[in-house]
């Protein structure tokens, strides 16, 4: 079920039933592939269907502010390589019994996915918190191109600093582990990577019928009238881009772990640009919209590498004629109605 | 740190912001009067550079592959103007984003299909090559500092242009109020497509000059469009002479803090870790110096809306 239905009670009935069905059907799509996958031993396509889970999670983060909040955030894998850095560096650490500090308190880094998540999430809300308290001072074009830049400058910092692997990156010897499971085992790693998105899906269901979504919706629909019931868009704002940084953060720290190897490259705008393109390939604002675009992407990606290796040039022309002819993405064509504000 | 390093290196930050500035002029052209953000302004660079590179390579003659640079990348913006970006006025700044995203895939991969991602080389003309003695004696390089009169001219003509010319009355007259310039008789479909064409040629050139020093390749323009967008960001939206300060501004402490950073850790640190720390740190100082002036002037320097 996805807010903006909400806000159009007079569509209610009908579209509701039909986006609903759609977003349980990428659901069980996404789940069955992985276990048809794993049922008849395709361990590549285990791997693939995973990857399609955690960039979801990257999405949805990415969906809060854009989808919910308006902020056309082109920055986002600054959160994304943030989260993928903590794990690599806090496995660096643990994996070569070098301290990663000895003051207040002596710590050995972790091989534990649960501290490693937390600290992701820190990481990349803390990141968030001073690149959005800056970023928000200015509104449009500005918005986009600050936070692009912001995300450069951790790239560019990234590439220059030697001391986890530079330009060339950081490898996770061992996959991170998870109490109980065996994360070394793909359909393990891809339930674990299942169970965090439907979280994530759940709790940002959650938050956008909360006040606090409501509020960030009307941000996003009419600054004033927000202003004139008393709330200040700013903080609502700031707030939603601080959660959107720590759930990009946290898919950034299983992307690390998928691949066990940290990058530069985790960085890039390219990567930010991505992010956008899910969204607007599974339609802007739907609660499953990442999911959507994060599986059709990579499907494609997939089957036009395997025509030619200059997929990009036939991803391109697609990508420029959704963009131009047709608005509101795989959920908007499937489950139809047309999203408000 | 000797003074002639220092001048040297003052110079070098002078020809980067000038051809900045021929970057930025466009995407700030481009926004103040169409209002849209184009990310493919980078590829713009590149064709220029690959035209360049090919037509020097094919007639031995760098002034032709020059030539060849600015009508290239004005006939591809023209092309994309009208096919593309057109249709992307109206619309809001994520589609915009998204479309000329699409077109810095089309146009890198469309470019790595027919040349490859081997990187070309072009050389400097004979007549520009060899460096000469400046004023107290220091050695400098004759064809950066024909790159840094080449963008001073440049920057003096677009200046003339928009401020004392017809056509330049009707681009100010567009950015301000573009119902009203087409209610006046004037057409705005081709004034639009005029001023894309420009700020197309002004980067075409910015890439053959700059890929003459270090080489050509794709995905060259994708560094330096973020580059132009911070000059732009921090000079102010729209803004030319905004983009010409910021465009310096952002050329000189980038270079300058290249230089100056590392020996400057070195007086308090060990050489090793003063180097990477200063690396590091110089390649930040530009988004410091930007979110600096946005603290500041959330508009930009000379930015008329925020």
């Amino acid at each position: 079920m996805s807010a903006v239905e909400i806000t159009a009670p007079g569509r209610r009935a009908g579209r509701m039933g039909r986006a609903q069905i759609v977003n349980v059907a990428l659901a069980l799509g996404l789940v069955g592939f992985g276990l048809g996958a794993w049922a008849t031993g395709e361990t590549f396509l285990i791997t693939l269907a995973t990857k399609v889970a955690i960039l979801g999670i990257a999405g949805a983060g990415l969906n809060l502010v854009l989808g919910f909040g308006g902020l056309v955030s082109f920055g986002h894998a600054a959160y994304f390589g943030l989260g993928g850095y903590a794990s690599g560096i806090l496995a660096h650490h643990a994996l070569n019994y070098t301290p990663m500090f000895e003051w207040p308190f002596v710590f050995e880094g972790s091989t534990s996915m649960p501290v490693i998540w937390i600290t992701a999430m820190l990481v990349g809300a803390l990141a968030a918190l001073l690149i959005g308290a800056l970023s928000l001072r200015t509104t449009g074009v500005y918005f986009i191109m600050i936070t692009l830049a912001f995300g450069q400058m951790i790239f560019y910092f990234a590439i220059s600093w030697p001391a986890y692997g530079g330009e060339d990156g950081l490898p996770i010897y061992v996959r991170n582990g998870f109490p109980g499971l065996n994360t070394l085992d793909p359909i393990q790693f891809f339930g674990l990577a299942c169970a965090v998105l439907f979280a994530v899906l759940g709790v940002t269901a959650m938050l956008v019928r909360s006040r606090f979504g409501l509020a960030l919706q009307a941000a996003r629909q009419n600054r004033q009238r927000l202003m004139a019931v008393g709330i200040r868009p700013g903080g609502v704002l700031l707030v939603a881009f601080v959660i959107s940084g720590a759930i990009t953060a946290l898919a950034g720290a299983l992307y690390a772990d998928l691949n066990r190897f940290v990058s530069p490259s985790m960085l890039s705008w390219h990567l930010s640009g991505e992010l956008l393109v899910f969204l607007i390939l599974g339609g802007t604002g739907r609660l499953f919209a990442p999911l959507a675009g994060a599986g059709l992407y990579i499907v494609l990606e997939h089957l036009l590498g395997g025509v030619s290796d200059h997929w990009q040039f036939f991803f391109g022309l697609m990508l420029l004629g959704v963009v131009l002819f047709a608005r509101g993405g795989v959920i908007g064509f499937l489950a139809g109605g047309k999203r408000n504000g | 740190m000797s003074m002639i390093l220092l001048i040297e290196q003052l110079l070098n930050g002078l020809q980067s912001g000038l051809m900045l500035f021929l970057m930025a002029a466009g995407l700030t052209l481009v926004f103040g009067v169409m209002g849209l953000i184009n990310l493919a302004h980078g590829s713009l660079y590149m064709v220029g550079a690959f035209a360049c590179a090919g037509v020097a390579a094919a007639t031995g003659s760098f002034w032709l592959g020059l030539a060849a640079s600015i009508a290239a990348a004005a006939a591809a913006g023209a092309i994309v103007e009208v096919a593309v970006i057109r249709r992307l006025y109206a619309r809001d700044h994520l589609d915009q984003v998204l479309a000329t995203f699409a077109l810095i895939l089309i146009f890198s991969e469309g470019t790595r299909w027919l040349y490859g991602s081997f990187p070309l080389y072009l050389n400097v003309p004979p007549s520009l090559s060899g460096s000469v003695t400046l004023p107290g004696g220091i050695q400098y390089s004759l064809f950066r500092l024909a790159i840094i009169g080449a963008g001073l001219a440049v920057a003096a003509g677009l200046f003339l242009l928009i401020g004392k010319t017809r056509i330049g009355v009707q681009v100010r007259a567009g950015e301000a109020d573009r119902e009203m310039i087409a209610a006046l008789g004037v057409d705005i479909r081709r004034l639009y497509t005029l001023v894309f064409a420009l700020g197309a040629a002004l980067a075409g050139m910015a890439g053959a000059l700059v890929g003459t020093i270090q080489s050509v390749q794709v995905g060259m323009g994708e560094p330096v469009l973020i580059l132009a967008f911070v000059v732009i960001v921090i000079g102010g939206i729209g803004s030319i002479k905004g983009a010409l300060i910021g465009a310096l501004l952002v050329g000189v402490t980038d270079t300058m803090g290249r230089v100056l950073l590392p020996s400057a850790f070195a007086l308090v640190m060990e050489t090793s870790a003063a180097t990477s720390m200063g690396a590091a740190l110089a390649s930040m100082a530009i988004y410091i110096l930007m979110a600096m002036v946005l603290i500041v002037k959330p508009g930009g320097l000379f930015g008329a809306r925020a």
